[in-house]
């Protein structure tokens, strides 16, 4: 924390890694400072972004001496360190199927729509390519969570109450319908989540559209 | 029933007889229903839970899904994770898929040979550590995605896209593990991000001619790894499912 004792979030406004930090911080009810990388920018290569975080990944957490990276890990700390509205349930197979769910957007959806990628697939495939692309691979993990979550979810990913499936899930439901405007109808589960997610103040708190960095129009 | 702690005092056969603190005295747990884990022996995340349930002496049973021959799509294999995906473990009544979320659950659910450290620092270390592999590595260089960069942008270009992440990936882990390393990745003992660690860096020099003196530390570990058993007896021609396979990489032949 900085000597007021407030926790640092680098963050940028429109990562969804950023924005499932952003609700953790919400949930567990920390007032912190909102410290503005611009990726688009690159302001993550910047000397002064590089001092706090040798490797240039954003989300990263400060918490005092600690630098903490990568959203599970600062949401895994935040969990451990302090424990006050906890991010996973105690049933060990409840608490499987969240690390699953949160692995399934991390690992085989996220990547593969971050804005590097996509740059790549629109210069070297072609610029009609991209769509098709991202809704493969958005498509493909949407169809694997609806059936992962269908015997799992209540009012929320995997019960009545928010969790860390919830957590990777608001972001990248959110995204594939602001950004991609990906079609929902095969996907009524994630659908429903959705509106869910839009209701909780702790998820709307953390939306792109609300951070200190968002463009203003 | 459930356990949260055990401490394994003696192990006849399958049948365990602990000590569990909460009811304070000696219960038998009958151990024949083994793991099974449904696996693919070139899988990368495949190769890390194998490491994790060896490191952590579990025994299982190793039910083979051939990925290059689409088993994993087969009614069969369906009916057993609706997901298709492998790795898979099935654990009693669970059933559990992603690489990342079977090593926590064995963590949870098996406490000996702990795979994470205590401090919460290190512990966030590890955590990175396997998301920079499983995320920002794997996740790109996974089969159908060359496929897909081979088709359309030629194979070239595969072997740049290849390149491209790896090195993006291991200069990243060089730089995060410098003040962390120890024998291994961060410290001493073997924990997470070896387990995500040893599949990436072992396999790849091998699989794609990938030049390792770049990566000083990684390369000290890649060779630390190869001693390691637990490690060892994880390895793709270890398997009871191993077959060499040739695969067409920028006009070479790699096998596997």
């Amino acid at each position: 924390m900085t000597s007021s004792g407030q926790l640092q979030l680098y963050s940028y406004h429109r990562s969804s890694c950023s924005f499932r930090v952003r609700i953790a911080l919400n949930l567990k009810g920390f007032d912190y400072e909102y410290k503005p990388v611009n990726l688009l920018k690159g302001e993550q290569k910047s000397p002064e972004f590089l001092k706090v975080n040798p490797i240039g990944y954003v989300p990263a957490l400060v918490d005092g001496d600690i630098v903490i990276a990568d959203s599970f890990a600062i949401i895994m700390y935040l969990e451990e360190k302090y424990p006050q509205r906890p991010l996973l349930p105690r049933d060990l197979e409840k608490r499987a199927i969240n690390y699953q769910a949160a692995n399934i957007v991390s690992a085989s959806i996220q990547p593969l729509q971050n804005l590097d990628i996509l740059k790549y697939i629109e210069e070297k495939v072609g610029p009609d390519a991209k769509i098709p692309w991202v809704e493969k691979h958005i498509g493909k993990g949407f169809a694997a969570l609806e059936k992962l979550l269908k015997n799992h979810a209540g009012k929320y990913a995997t019960g009545d109450d928010v969790f860390l499936a919830d957590l990777f899930l608001a972001p990248q439901i959110h995204g594939a319908i602001k950004r991609f405007n990906l079609d929902m109808t095969p996907y009524p589960l994630l659908a429903r989540l959705h509106e869910a997610y839009m209701q909780l103040p702790a998820i709307q708190d953390a939306l792109p559209e609300n951070q200190p960095d968002y463009p203003k129009t | 029933m459930q356990l949260d702690s055990f401490f394994v005092c003696s192990k006849p056969s399958s049948i365990y007889h602990c000590y569990h603190p909460l009811v304070s005295c000696f219960i038998s747990i009958d151990m024949t229903s083994k793991i099974q884990l449904y696996s693919f022996f070139m899988s990368s995340p495949c190769y890390r839970v194998r490491i994790a349930l060896n490191l952590k002496g579990l025994d299982y049973e190793y039910k083979a899904v051939h990925l290059l021959n689409r088993e994993q799509t087969e009614p069969e294999y369906l009916k057993i994770n609706p997901l298709g995906y492998v790795p898979a473990i099935v654990d009693g009544d669970m059933v559990l898929a992603d690489s990342f979320a079977i090593t926590l659950y064995l963590e949870e659910k098996y406490p000996q040979h702990p795979l994470l450290p205590s401090d919460l620092g290190k512990k966030a270390i590890n955590y990175q550590v396997a998301n920079i592999v499983a995320s920002s590595i794997q996740s790109l260089i996974r089969l159908p995605i060359l496929l897909y960069v081979e088709e359309k942008v030629g194979e070239d270009g595969k072997l740049q896209w290849v390149h491209k992440h790896v090195a993006k990936g291991f200069a990243a882990l060089e730089i995060l593990l410098k003040d962390h390393a120890g024998k291994y990745a961060t410290g001493d003992e073997i924990y997470l991000a070896d387990v995500f660690l040893a599949p990436q860096i072992i396999g790849l020099s091998e699989r794609f001619n990938f030049e390792m003196s770049e990566y000083p530390l990684l390369s000290r570990l890649s060779e630390t790894y190869k001693q390691v058993p637990a490690i060892q007896d994880a390895l793709p021609q270890n398997q009871p499912d191993f077959e060499k396979i040739y695969l067409k990489f920028d006009g070479q032949l790699y096998f596997f």
